[in-house]
């Protein structure tokens, strides 16, 4: 079994044709839409959870890549700029899924990228504006 | 026991001072106890790193060819203005200051990513800032217009002059409303979802001389990196607030208005800030060192976030409409435990000021103080104290008829 939590970018041609869901029809694959927004005349976006075994989950994957969707990882999307960051801690009680944690030992913020969901919830309240969107 | 400013500026020129920073102090007192650590400790060094919106910087820009008297006309640095009601080419940039085609809260809640704050720290940075500038022209400045780039390194004088900074204590910011709302506290979710604070408690450097025994204007302090000195009382200065035992007051109360040459400040210290719905600041860092005269100023830098009390209050209602009344007071120490409990509710807690960064500055300033780099001063005048009377009023509003 494998689950990563992907981002997917879908070229304009590609925007209105039904995709995500041949995931689970041809590579029975399980998929949990994180997020999704198209740019008018330009590019979807979706953040998916995916899982399945691991030979289906490559098949998958080359599908989605053969097909010119581009595929990158959840962690590379929203970053912590380490020098902006302060650890002041403004996020932690913004962040929903408990990315963001304090350590109260340290009185450093941590940033667990592996829970992070991608809601940007955290961007704008950075006072330091220390997170960033990579898509 | 008592020492003299003097005295521990002779041991800071010959190397022996001990130093420590105001949270080793605490178990330093636990086993030792104050007599004899106030013998052995010469100074204890505090710090602060927050947002502090009253922050700005003024700069003498130098006399164009023609000359031109920005006095009573506009400037503008990267779009953000700035003041300029004085002599010809003196300007002066408040950290709050937005570009005027920012939409502000029309799109509410606005970002605020760009302003005086931002400003200060790329001019710090040594990057080049934009200057456009409208004069009336006279005889003896004839120019009308100015439009060139400058860098901190070319401008005559660069202060950092900030009237309100290092607030003694600061309140506890909930919402009791059903509505999100965004303040200078941060984002504050609905129904007690959170609890903000600002403070860096037992190192904060107010709470560590909580009736300004040391603490007074002249004092020299760690300001944005550099050098800098107190310069007065701050703008609200109240002294005259409720104290506990300790001597350490539970609601704001004291203030510092600080001055420093700005071309020796680093942007890491001096932080541009965008609080979204509310606007834009600068996060100041600020160390200051107290010396050790007597054991009770020792005893008051031993002082430990479990007896630092600060106001919880509500920004949905009573703090815009200053209404009167507090929901309770919680310890630093609850609330750095991540959680409190406000009206029965357990509330997450979030800090605005960053602990960590505090901790190196008073780290620096001690480094500093045992290199022999750093000399105390004498302050020239004592702030005002609790005895002073000095309180802090609201605006009286008198029609205009
Ligand atoms: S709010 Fe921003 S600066 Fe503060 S800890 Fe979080 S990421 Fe860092
Ligand atoms: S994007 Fe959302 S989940 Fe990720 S760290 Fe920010 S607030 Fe947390």
């Amino acid at each position: 079994m494998i689950s990563k939590r992907i981002v997917l970018k879908f070229p304009h041609r590609l925007v209105d044709q039904p995709i995500v869901c041949n995931l689970a029809k041809y590579f029975d694959l399980e998929f949990n839409i994180l997020k999704a927004y198209i740019i008018p005349k330009e590019e979807g976006l979706l953040i998916l959870g995916l899982s399945g075994e691991e030979e289906n989950y490559n098949k998958g994957i080359n599908y989605l890549k053969k097909l010119g969707v581009i595929v990158q990882s959840l962690s590379q999307g929203i970053i912590r700029n380490s020098t902006r960051c302060t650890h002041c801690g403004v996020c932690i009680t913004v962040c929903p899924t408990g990315a963001l944690v304090l350590d109260t030992h340290t009185r450093k913020v941590h940033f667990y990228e592996n829970k992070c969901i991608a809601c940007e919830l955290c961007l704008p309240a950075c006072p330091l504006r220390a997170m960033e969107v990579h898509f | 026991m008592t020492k003299t400013i003097t005295e521990i500026n002779e041991k800071i020129k010959k190397g022996d001072v001990v130093v420590v920073t105001a949270e080793e102090i605490i178990n330093i007192v636990e086993e030792k106890g104050v007599e004899a650590a106030a013998q052995e400790i010469d100074v204890v060094t505090t710090g602060t790193f927050g947002p502090m919106c009253s922050s700005g910087m003024y700069i003498n820009i130098g006399h164009a060819k023609p000359r031109i008297k920005l006095g009573g006309g506009t400037a503008y640095l990267n779009e953000v203005p700035a003041y300029c009601g004085f002599a010809a080419v003196d300007i002066y940039l408040g950290c709050t200051s937005l570009p005027e085609d920012d939409p502000r809260n029309r799109v509410y809640p606005g970002k605020f990513e760009y302003g005086g704050g931002h400003v200060i720290e790329e001019f710090v940075a040594g990057k080049d800032i934009k200057l456009t500038a409208t004069a009336y022209g006279t005889d003896c400045y004839p120019r009308k217009k100015l439009e060139t780039w400058i860098n901190i390194k070319d401008v005559n004088e660069a202060v950092l002059f900030n009237p309100r900074n290092v607030y003694q204590n600061y309140n506890v910011a909930v919402n009791l409303s059903n509505k999100l709302i965004y303040t200078y506290m941060g984002t504050l979710k609905p129904g007690l979802g959170n609890a903000n604070y600002c403070s860096a408690g037992q190192l904060s450097p107010l709470l560590n001389d909580p009736l300004y025994k040391t603490i007074g204007i002249g004092t020299k302090i760690f300001l944005g990196g550099g050098v800098g000195y107190v310069a007065w009382q701050g703008t609200q200065h109240n002294p005259t607030t409720k104290r506990k035992d300790n001597d350490t007051p539970c609601v704001p109360a004291g203030t510092l208005a600080v001055i420093g040459d700005l071309k020796q400040m680093k942007p890491e210290w001096l932080r541009g800030t965008s609080f979204q719905g509310y606007g834009t600041t600068l996060t100041v860092g600020v160390g200051i060192p107290i010396p050790i005269l007597n054991e009770e100023i020792l005893r008051h830098t031993a002082v430990k976030d479990k007896d630092i009390y600060a106001s919880i209050v509500d920004y949905s209602e009573t703090y815009p409409q200053v209404k009167p009344g507090v929901l309770g007071e919680v310890s630093y120490e609850q609330l750095k435990s991540g959680k409190i409990v406000v009206q029965g509710k357990e509330v997450p807690t979030a800090s605005l000021s960053s602990y960590a960064k505090a901790v190196e500055i008073a780290e620096n300033l001690k480094d500093w103080i045992k290199q022999g780099r750093f000399l105390l001063t004498e302050p020239v005048a004592s702030l005002p104290g609790p005895e002073s009377g000095l309180t802090f009023k609201l605006l009286k509003e008198r029609p205009i008829e």
